[in-house]
């Protein structure tokens, strides 16, 4: 035995026990420790681990189509992939980004700069890194899902709109809720949903859109699915069907064109609206997937404004077509009495100014209308006339008449952010500016200029309304609207029957604006405007600049009493008269309304249409997708009108 | 010497409860990882535990009073091999612990740990007076201070740390006094309020020890690193209820939620399985393990053989007692494994080798 070894066996007893006590002791206290855990508290962790294993995720359901009048799909949705970045472990993320970068054509800043913005949100909570994934992007993530741990795909549904933004300002177009459609749908709407912001999508988003169904799943610790326990579906929104009718919405949107403005058709005798264009238009299938903020800024700061929906929007001076009021305002009130005529030497003095009648201006023939009498006044659109007309009848008068006939008054359709114009008066300058009414503001007035403004959907009703025998309908979208409000406003039959044969000679009759317009067969009436965006003097003065241009204005219907179809356009700077410029448009529409209407039994669908309709919505799909500006005959004449010389 | 001592002076209590123990432990690994990529893992866990009887069968038939002479050469040893693995180790995780030998990686502490029990036994047995003074107490600090630092220089704060309840435990045997042992516990107090006191941890521990302190303290603020780990163990053993989920049907361990479940944060796995039934099995296995060391020290023939054996209990006890905290959120991650429950080939051995010693020391009781 080693030097250093004492055969001492004399062992710390004591001590070895007071340690045995410390490890029972010690034993003792973890065991409480499981103890409060797995007995007191066991309910709190047993939830959390239920949360940690089950993720509800979201069936998204479908947005309800929208079909035309005749049942045809103007528009419905797409299945679409949007690939997500699961962001569980960022440093995990941070070595895959140069591979998705290369796979997926995202640039690694692009990435970063993803990951910032969203750095904020829960980390179990995936992002969206590439909304719409392409067949290849599919192929790839696919191809990598086992050595790329972080991506996943999302099955999502898309809105298809029909290309080239074809009736794009009625459908609108959805995006995700924003926090205050959340805060106001009372729980009915969570972050991320898909909501409708503008036009029909957004008025019947209710309708439209569905229940969310729910899938609970088993998910591992990297989030990965393993297994799924329940599955509620989701309810797929209800398709509305539109007063909108495919064929008449084609022709307006080729005849207008690009030019700036907008077509407004309604059947004034139901309220329906037929078609409905406005133009510029964004393409409401870019919104559908992801807009920048670079593009959304742009699209709001865009001068032509095209995100404004001009057949409700665009409030402007509707020029002569509001002769039409002043015309039933002198009928009804007899003053002055109907055969008053005026001599037009090309201008009139009133209240010690000269007042213009734009003949003044003409450069071709007379630039006078020499003696007028009503009739005559309407079909060659006489200034003169009008002016000791509304001199006569007195701003109290016009504005009464104005107002009844819904100048001033939204018209109640079916679409959000209606504008209403105005309808000026004694009261009303009192209110905006605190001044008396200028007895030379009537005069402007009477020829819809001055302060009066309307949109075409308002001009519209209003002519269709007249002509109708002083009945308005109210303008709707939705085909089987419950209720359809009604106003009449009394009109005597001799007024109605004045005005209306009036305004089918101003297309018919030999002199008046539109007799380009006419059409064999079909009792086209209307009424042209041309409406100055600044007086001629100061135009002249300031020289000339697109923005200055005249606005024209046509506003059409057929036949010549109770219409059938009535038909109002704008076309904005054109620097032409409203029956040039306005009326071919109007005159294309109520010629396509006709076609139609010969080609098939009244009243029925022709099992031809009826078979070329509804589920696939290809068939629909294939002739517009044929509107391209630059094939569009009609466009490219207008263009080509669009700049003339008038000089 | 005298006569060999025969099989039946084996403890075989002791490897009753042992074999139990690895039982549990195999069970375990294979529940934790049957499903996944690790798929095997308990087959090889079983061959350690085989290699590991035989090394300790080996070991117990030595007297331990031949390994107790050569107590110095070993500390030597131990020393250079720390020393080595700092300058030669591999690196895995941020941390130098791994020495590549015979195909395979072993934890040079794990070692380490087993020659301090040694040493240290040798140092107390030669103390003669029954009252620890100052100045060995000075002397034993030492020797444990210096693998000890070269241990946290690894950086591995865990192991580092089993070195302390050896020290502590061994000094309490040896007449440590009671003004001496007040003075060590308050010190310790303070140590570890300093590291839990974030100016002053800034100056003694390194960003990653001091992170899991702060998740340990605030495990909310730490969603994905530590405090995580913490939170998920502690919800497996919560949600593991009396009864537990049943063999291989606990969520946060089967679906990976647990951290290293197979290993650090098996009892964690075993405790959601098997349920409070479970842990009072397993924590009752420990206790049973921990009081037969005692016993074994207690009719040890010498005060070497007490030391050597209560050195082993306090390494065991100290990882138990560490281990099993922070499974249940009562102290941070430390990467402290279970003995013999935790799959890995160094710790398992380590235990084995402790064991071993027990063994012969036991087997010596009554010769002379």
């Amino acid at each position: 035995m080693s030097y250093w070894f004492r055969n001492d066996n004399r062992l710390p007893q004591t001590r070895l026990a007071v340690v045995s006590y410390f490890i029972v002791g010690m034993i003792g206290l973890l065991l409480l420790g499981f103890w409060k855990l797995q007995v007191i508290d066991s309910d709190k962790y047993v939830q959390m681990a239920e949360q940690n294993r089950v993720r509800s995720i979201p069936i998204i359901a479908p947005r309800g189509r929208m079909l035309d009048r005749d049942g045809r799909v103007l528009v419905d949705n797409r299945p679409s992939f949007s690939v997500l970045l699961l962001r569980d472990d960022l440093k995990l993320v941070e070595q895959y980004l140069p591979v998705i970068s290369d796979g997926l054509g995202i640039s690694i800043d692009d990435l970063h700069d993803q990951l910032q913005n969203t750095r904020n949100l829960p980390k179990f909570q995936p992002i969206v890194i590439k909304p719409e994934a392409s067949s290849a992007d599919l192929d790839f993530i696919e191809s990598h899902r086992a050595d790329i741990p972080v991506l996943e795909m999302l099955s999502v549904s898309r809105r298809r709109y029909l290309p080239n933004g074809f009736l794009a300002h009625a459908t609108g177009y959805v995006g995700e809720a924003s926090e205050q459609q959340i805060e106001a749908s009372n729980g009915k709407l969570r972050p991320g949903d898909v909501v409708g912001k503008s036009g029909l999508e957004r008025q019947y988003n209710d309708i439209l859109m569905g229940t969310d169904g729910m899938r609970r799943v088993i998910v591992n610790s990297v989030g990965k699915e393993v297994d799924h326990l329940t599955q509620q579906d989701p309810i797929p929104g209800k398709q509305i069907q539109l007063t909108v009718d495919l064929d008449l919405q084609q022709v307006a949107e080729q005849s207008l064109g690009q030019r700036p403005g907008a077509v407004v058709a309604l059947d004034p005798r139901t309220g329906e609206v037929l078609t409905m264009v406005s133009r510029p238009t964004p393409d409401p299938n870019d919104f559908a997937v992801r807009i920048s903020a670079k593009e959304w800024k742009q699209l709001n700061e865009d001068p032509l404004h095209p995100l404004l929906n001009r057949a409700i929007q665009a409030q402007l001076a509707p020029g002569s077509v509001f002769k039409i009021v002043t015309a039933t305002a002198m009928l009804e009130d007899h003053n002055p009495p109907e055969g008053f005529t005026t001599y037009c030497p090309g201008y009139g003095t009133f209240y010690g100014r000269q007042f213009k009648c734009w003949v003044y201006f003409s450069k071709k023939g007379a630039t006078s209308h020499g003696a007028t009498n009503l009739h005559e006044a309407i079909l060659k659109s006489c200034d003169v006339f009008f002016y000791t007309v509304g001199m006569r009848l007195g701003i109290d008068r016009l504005s009464y008449f104005g107002d009844k006939l819904g100048i001033g008054h939204k018209t109640g359709i079916d679409l959000p952010s209606e504008e209403s114009g105005l309808m000026p008066s004694e009261q009303w300058v009192e209110r905006a500016f605190h001044r008396k009414w200028y007895a030379g503001e009537t005069i402007s007035v009477s020829t819809g200029q001055g302060a009066v403004t309307t949109t075409p959907l308002q001009l519209a009703r209003l002519i269709g309304g007249i002509a109708s025998g002083g009945v308005f309908k109210q303008p709707h979208m939705i085909k089987d609207a419950q209720t359809v409000a009604e106003e009449r406003f009394p009109i005597s039959d001799h007024t109605v029957e004045k005005v209306t044969d009036a305004m089918y000679g101003v297309i018919n009759e030999t002199g008046g604006t539109g007799t380009q317009l006419k059409l064999t067969g079909i009792e086209l009436s209307g009424k042209s405007g041309t409406a100055q965006v600044i007086g001629y003097d100061t135009r002249n003065r300031l020289g000339k600049q697109k923005k200055f241009e005249d606005n024209a204005w046509f506003v059409g219907y057929a036949p010549k009493r109770n219409p059938e179809i009535v038909v109002a356009v704008l076309v904005q700077e054109s620097g032409q008269h409203g029956g040039e410029a306005a009326g071919p448009v109007v005159r294309d529409i109520i010629k396509a309304y006709y076609d139609k209407k010969n080609r098939r039994t009244p009243g029925t669908v022709t099992a031809e249409e009826r078979g070329a309709n509804p589920a696939s919505g290809t068939a629909v799909v294939a002739p517009v997708a044929a509107i391209k500006p630059e094939e569009h005959p009609a466009a490219q004449s207008h263009s080509a009108q669009g700049n003339p010389d008038p000089q | 010497m005298k006569e060999a001592p025969g099989t039946r002076d084996y403890d075989w209590w002791l490897l009753a409860i042992l074999a139990a123990i690895c039982a549990l432990g195999v069970l375990e690994i294979y529940s934790a990882t049957h499903a996944s990529n690790l798929a095997g893992m308990h087959i090889k866990q079983i061959k350690w535990l085989l290699f590991g009887f035989g090394i300790m069968f080996g070991l117990s038939r030595v007297d331990y009073h031949l390994i107790l002479d050569q107590a110095l050469i070993l500390y030597v040893v131990c020393l250079a091999a720390l020393a080595a693995v700092l300058v030669l180790g591999s690196t895995r995780f941020g941390a130098r612990r791994w020495i590549h030998m015979f195909g395979q990686d072993f934890q040079v502490s794990e070692l380490a740990k087993l020659i301090i029990i040694i040493v240290l036994a040798r140092f107390f047995a030669e103390v003669r007076s029954d009252e620890l003074d100052l100045r060995d107490l000075l002397k034993a600090g030492m020797l444990v201070g210096v693998p000890l630092t070269l241990i946290l220089k690894q950086p591995d704060l865990g192991t580092a740390l089993v070195l302390v309840p050896m020290l502590a435990v061994g000094s309490f045997l040896a007449g440590l006094k009671w003004l001496h042992a007040g003075i060590f516990t308050l010190a310790g107090v303070l140590l570890v309020g300093a590291v839990l006191y974030p100016p002053v941890s800034k100056h003694i521990l390194k960003p990653y020890q001091r992170e899991r302190i702060t998740s340990f303290l605030h495990p909310e603020e730490d969603a994905k690193g530590s405090g995580y780990q913490l939170l998920q163990s502690k919800i497996a053993v919560g949600s593991g209820g009396f009864w537990g989920k049943g063999f291989g049907n606990g969520s946060q361990n089967q679906l990976g939620y647990i951290p290293v479940r197979y290993s650090d944060f098996i009892m964690s796995a075993w405790a959601e399985e098997q349920g409070f039934k479970g842990v009072l099995l397993a924590l009752g296995l420990y206790m049973a393990l921990l009081l037969r060391l005692v016993q074994n020290a207690q009719r040890a023939k010498d005060r070497a053989g007490m030391f050597l054996v209560m050195g082993v209990a306090a390494a065991l006890g100290f990882h138990v007692l560490v281990n099993v905290a922070m499974v249940i959120g009562a102290m941070p991650v430390t990467g402290i494994p279970l003995p013999l429950m935790s799959y890995g080939g160094s710790a398992t051995l380590f235990v084995f080798m402790a064991i071993g010693l027990v063994m012969n020391v036991r087997l010596r009781r009554f010769v002379n």
